[in-house]
């Protein structure tokens, strides 16, 4: 298969491919699967009932990754898909989803990615899913995800969400339970700017004991964008949980940020912190007395923000 | 040479304008160690500020090797090697200490500057400078930054705030080396009597105005005896305490 140059674009920014993958990998572009391959341990096959795929990791399969990017490179395209992840007992994978739109029409461009995830005993998975736009028209360009995920007794799960730029319109909507012992990470990153929009809600029930969750957001607001944070933590046994919204105005960006918290166990143990603010003047100047101009200063200070 | 000429700075304070500096004539000679003290709130990281382009003075003129750079920004200073190590350095989410070293200088041999501060570069390089570090290890990593700069003046704002007694020796040393190494004029704002003993020459700064200055050996037995309280009648303080201001 031959990627253009777009597509390459797309599929190296989004899920870091300079090439085709040789394991596991599905790339959808368009509404369509364009590509897909299984290995060994991992199968990748399509849905009977709907479109999307399932991707059913075999236990006690360590160190894989499996790739399963999504395009859209028309104007005018919704893609609605329905992906499940089944990652195996005992076993150690990343996962790299995202999704890139380049919309260069008049007409709107949406992907909603309904995603669910089990994670079974004793797995580990790092979940990295990146979201970016690009072209130069005027059409919308929307992305929708959805993510289940369901985590087994000591399972340990990091998620990275990232989007980087482009996205006029994104509604965000994460859940995950936790099992006995689960341990989960959620690092958000998000940049909007012009006139986007971006809502994420996350709800993270902590059932089992001894589970504990840490969600941290950081998000810049450029421009005329808007975002808003709903995280929220419910321990509902004893198990130790922590929500930080750390955000940056540029511009005229709004942010709203209500990271939430509530405990139904007496043991649990739960935090939450939110700020919400221009780029410190200090840091500026101290870069600038280091030989940058407010610019470049601004720019270093977003990407390590960012990072 | 670096001159400053009748330098004011007044800072608005609500709705009147409080003066900060008064009328700050000052003229700093190549590769001399100066120690510029005085009592809290008389001026001194102000006056740092002006020379750094940090605070833009009202009135009066700065001058830098024959080179009027009033009107100068931060980043221009900088580039013509003027060097400011802050008092209270800011910190940074998700700046590394290696890209802060990075962007102080080209110069690609982190590990060393990182070791001549006492920092271990490998716990350290990959540190956030968040608030997971202490104020003394944010005070070396700022000391990094700076002394890896090709300067021709460095200003150290108390590098002593924060660093326990037992480095400090070491840090001093450093600025030293600094010192005689590169043929820059040194400016050390400074409360402490091992700073000031080693000085070429003490300025002491009090109320925006300098007060005095002088030779090292001909200032410091007077800074003693005039930090000692002289109001026993007043306030039933005595010689052997610090006079208050």
């Amino acid at each position: 298969m031959k990627l253009n140059a777009i597509e390459q674009e797309l599929l190296e920014t989004i899920a870091d491919l300079h090439k085709i993958p040789t394991g596991a990998v599905n790339i959808r572009k368009n509404g369509e699967g364009i590509l897909r391959h299984s290995s060994a341990n991992i199968e990748v096959r399509p849905k009977s009932d709907k479109p999307g795929i399932d991707v059913i990791v075999a236990p006690n399969t360590k160190n894989e990754a499996v790739h399963i990017p999504v395009m859209i490179t028309m104007s005018g395209v919704k893609d609605v898909v329905y992906n499940t992840i089944v990652i195996g007992e005992g076993a150690d994978v990343t996962v790299v989803a995202g999704c890139g739109i380049h919309n260069s029409g008049m007409e709107k461009s949406q992907h909603d990615g309904i995603h669910e995830i089990i994670v079974k005993k004793g797995a580990r998975m790092r979940y990295i899913e990146k979201h970016y736009g690009s072209g130069q028209g005027s059409g919308e360009r929307v992305l929708n995800p959805q993510t289940l995920l369901t985590m087994e007794e000591n399972s340990i799960v990091e998620m990275e969400l990232v989007q980087i730029k482009g996205v006029d319109s994104t509604i965000r909507d994460t859940k995950a339970k936790l099992a006995k012992g689960a341990s989960l990470v959620v690092t958000e990153r998000l940049l909007t700017h012009g006139n986007q929009k971006a809502v994420s809600d996350m709800t993270i029930e902590l059932i089992g004991a001894d589970s504990n969750a840490q969600v941290i957001s950081r998000s810049v607001a450029k421009d005329n964008s808007k975002q808003v944070f709903r995280p929220i933590i419910i321990a509902r046994e004893r198990s130790k949980g922590h929500v930080e919204c750390d955000s940056i105005l540029i511009d005229h960006g709004k942010i709203s940020s209500t990271p939430a918290i509530t405990a139904e166990h007496p043991d649990a143990q739960l935090t939450h912190e939110a700020a919400i603010g221009r780029i410190a003047e200090e840091q500026l100047l101290k870069l600038m007395t280091l030989g940058l101009t407010e610019e470049e200063a601004e720019d270093v200070i977003l990407r390590g923000f960012l990072q | 040479m670096l001159k400053l000429e009748s330098v004011e700075l007044q800072i608005a304070n609500g709705n009147e304008n409080v003066s900060i500096l008064k009328d700050i004539n000052l003229e700093l000679e190549d590769n001399k160690f100066y120690a510029l003290t005085g009592p809290n709130g008389g001026g001194k990281t102000s006056l740092a500020k002006v020379i750094m382009g940090i605070y833009k003075n009202n009135k009066g003129k700065i001058i830098f090797d024959g080179r009027d750079i009033t009107n100068l920004s931060i980043t221009e200073r900088a580039k013509a090697g003027i060097s400011y190590a802050f008092q209270n350095p800011p910190r940074f989410k998700g700046m590394k200490i290696k890209d802060i070293l990075r962007i102080s200088s080209d110069n690609n041999s982190l590990r060393a500057r990182l070791r001549a501060v006492g920092l271990c570069p490998q716990d350290y390089l990959d540190r956030e400078c968040d608030t997971s570090l202490s104020g003394g290890e944010m005070k070396r990593v700022e000391l990094a930054t700076v002394l890896s700069r090709p300067s021709k003046i460095v200003i150290y704002d108390e590098p002593e705030a924060g660093v326990d007694l037992w480095s400090f020796e070491n840090l001093l040393q450093l600025i030293r080396d600094h010192h005689n190494k590169s043929n820059v004029i040194s400016i050390v704002i400074t409360h402490h009597e091992r700073v000031l003993s080693l000085a070429d020459e003490i300025i002491l700064l009090a109320d925006g105005k300098i007060v005095d200055r002088g030779p090292s050996d001909k200032l410091l037995p007077l800074l003693r005896t005039d930090s000692r309280c002289c109001w026993e009648d007043n306030c039933g303080g005595n010689d052997n305490e610090i006079k208050c201001y």
